[in-house]
């Protein structure tokens, strides 16, 4: 019989932890494993796909070009991405301007009364990009739009087209992204604290400065990564461009699309996105470091003694 | 009334949630400078009335009066209040001397000049080092102290404080009393706090507001508010008490089981003839092993237990327990005689 050996008194959780089998190795291998084979694998397929040449009569030839990805760099292609990436900053930001203020009243109401409204942001979450684009192409058209609704309330003397065009595209934009701000930022605003704001009131602060300097500084980093989310979810967006757009307001994914199917242009289709996607991947991350960079001070009109 | 500090004045206010009634006809007047504590037991009203007095809530009903100024519908940016809140509320996104200092920030006053006052009041509150660290870094107490100094650093009419000691251990929060008295007397603002602690407020206040059911109870000096409840739930809520069902036999006298002895002259009492209920404070009550010449009640001994200030014995007198704190002295089963004070009895409406 072996003597007993000193062992520790106490077993830390890391201990019981290690104890459990191989189970724990298993289930977190897993998100490895479906990042690799549904993220990364076709990442690299489209990377490679863009080297390959294109072959008229039929998609592509297996080779080693640089024909696709200069092209997708030139200057028309390169215009079409400055486009993109304003038109999903300014659907981000008016977007933010929408989302912050409404989540941070809603979540300053009691908790029963929240429940109709995130009931109403789920179910326009739930609508399809294809529905929100042709539902606003109605909306906004002259025959069957609200312009008639105005024109019958006398506000407008006769029924206009807003659609297509730059208003249709920005207003689409922002419908479908504001369920998704909301609900990115809810947990934050629902976890702030809300005797902060009231402090800053009895210091002196208007409803306005307290939001800027107290609200908005510690709710910093979850609105920039909304931004982010929020300016990726657009940019990707292909329907509400092309149906609501003018050629103007054509983006990268219609191109995309327009290449990989009406034009059986494939490699050039997949530099197109990855430059794309270099390029959101390089926004999204400036807008995180901003949100983790210092607030910059605003200096407030404060009452004066 | 101090000569530069107005009284605030309270009439007739009321606040409703929806259909809950949170204050109901609310009349006070606190004396500019003096220490005023709102105790009473949770959900009474104390923090709605102190959260209307500072411009967080409207109320539904009623006028808020500091001395000419009409504050009723004076939104809280405005109204010159410093305010400690329970959590403390403060900045963690800004430095100790930046939190003290906000209110300066907002009126425009400039850097240095505002970081000095910052640290001037953090020396008031005897936090002279902490200027630069993080709210993080900071005990409870430490934090309780940097709210306060925050607070003051406008100067304000008002200083509100909610249930500021509430989340303090028991050594710290006696310790924290002592200090919160000598402040408000070194800078002597008006000071209303609220707790739900009737010890603390009776160690700190000038004036008592007793609140319970949404309204007011009764407003006077501790020691007023602890010898004459004005009823039974004053009495009950501030201290302890032992509650007998008695008549009233005279303006000055009632008959408890077939005792007479005397009550408090000093305050109305109900017409002689009605039913009432007497209270008597455990200290005021003495224990005799022989029938005293006081009027007195007998019963047995029901449990002793020494407290080390006190003892308390517990003493079955009919079919209710009487407490009695004093120096002890007798065992359970003692048959014992409960002599009853010359007017230290309270006769309240039954």
């Amino acid at each position: 019989m072996s003597a007993p050996t000193a062992g520790p008194a106490i077993s830390s959780p890391a201990d019981a932890r290690s104890g459990d089998g191989p189970w724990p190795h298993v289930l977190l291998a897993w998100p490895t494993v479906a990042l690799t084979l549904l993220f990364l694998v076709p990442l690299g397929i489209i990377a490679a796909l863009g080297f390959f040449r294109r072959i008229q009569a039929g998609f592509f030839e297996v080779a080693f070009v640089t024909d696709n990805y200069a092209r997708a760099l030139d200057a028309f292609h390169l215009e079409r991405l400055a486009v993109s990436v304003v038109l999903a900053l300014a659907a981000t930001l008016v977007t933010l301007l929408l989302a912050v203020p409404f989540t941070f009243l809603l979540t300053r109401r009691p908790r029963a009364r929240q429940v109709p409204y995130l009931v109403l942001v789920l179910a326009s979450l739930s609508l399809s990009e294809v529905i929100v684009a042709f539902a606003w192409s109605l909306l906004l058209s002259r025959t069957s739009g609200v312009s008639n609704l105005l024109v019958a309330l006398g506000l407008m003397e006769r029924a206009a087209s807003w659609s297509p065009g730059l208003p249709a595209v920005l207003l689409a934009y922002v419908f479908i992204a504001l369920p998704l701000a909301i609900l990115s930022l809810y947990p934050t605003f629902s976890r702030l604290d809300q005797e902060l704001p009231e402090a800053a009131g009895t210091m002196g602060a208007t409803p306005l400065a307290g939001f800027l300097t107290v609200v908005l500084p510690l709710v910093r980093r979850a609105v920039a990564a909304t931004g982010a989310l929020v300016f990726i979810f657009v940019l990707g967006a292909y329907v509400i461009p092309q149906t609501l757009g003018r050629p103007a307001q054509w983006t990268m994914p219609v191109h995309i699309t327009d290449q990989a199917i009406m034009k059986n242009h494939l490699p050039l289709a997949a530099s197109l996105a990855i430059v794309l996607l270099v390029v959101s991947s390089l926004v999204a991350i400036a807008i995180v470091a901003l949100g983790q960079g210092r607030w910059p001070r605003l200096a407030l009109p404060g009452r004066a003694r | 009334m101090s000569a530069d500090r107005p009284d605030l004045v309270i009439q007739g206010l009321g606040k409703r949630f929806g259909a809950t009634v949170a204050l109901d006809g609310v009349d006070l007047r606190l004396p500019g400078g003096s220490l005023v504590c709102f105790v009473g037991p949770s959900g009474c009203g104390k923090t709605t009335l102190l959260r209307v007095i500072a411009g967080l809530e409207t109320p539904t009903t009623g006028h808020l009066r500091l001395g000419d100024r009409d504050l009723t519908r004076v939104p809280v940016h405005r109204r010159d209040v410093g305010m400690v809140f329970q959590s403390y509320a403060l900045f963690p996104h800004l430095t100790v001397a930046e939190n003290v200092a906000y209110g300066l920030r907002i009126r425009g006053v400039k850097r240095r000049e505002r970081l000095a006052r910052a640290q001037e009041l953090l020396e008031l509150v005897q936090l002279p080092d902490v200027a630069d660290k993080r709210i993080a870094e900071l005990s409870g107490g430490m934090r309780q102290r940097v709210a306060m100094a925050r607070a003051l650093a406008l100067d304000p009419t008002l200083f509100l404080l909610d249930e500021p000691l509430s989340a303090l251990d028991a050594k710290l929060r006696e310790g924290m009393q002592v200090e919160l008295r000598r402040l408000q007397r070194r800078v002597g603002i008006t000071t209303i706090i609220v707790t739900h602690d009737q010890e603390e407020a009776m160690a700190m206040a000038d004036l008592v507001v007793v609140m319970g059911d949404n309204r007011v109870q009764q407003v006077g000096p501790p020691l007023e508010i602890y010898r004459r409840p004005v009823n039974r739930f004053v009495a009950g809520f501030v201290g302890r008490n032992n509650f007998l069902p008695a008549r009233m036999v005279a303006p000055d006298a009632v008959e408890v089981a077939g005792v007479r002895a005397s009550v408090a002259r000093d305050r109305p009492a109900p017409p002689v003839g009605t039913d009432v209920t007497v209270a008597a404070r455990p200290e005021a009550l003495r224990l005799r092993a022989q029938a005293p010449a006081r009027p007195a009640l007998r019963g047995t001994v029901a449990m002793v237990r020494d407290l080390g200030r006190a003892v308390e014995t517990r003493v079955r007198v009919f079919d209710q327990e009487l407490v009695v704190s004093g120096h002890g002295g007798f065992a359970e089963g003692d048959e014992v005689w409960v002599e009853l004070p010359e007017a230290g009895l309270v006769a309240l409406a039954a």
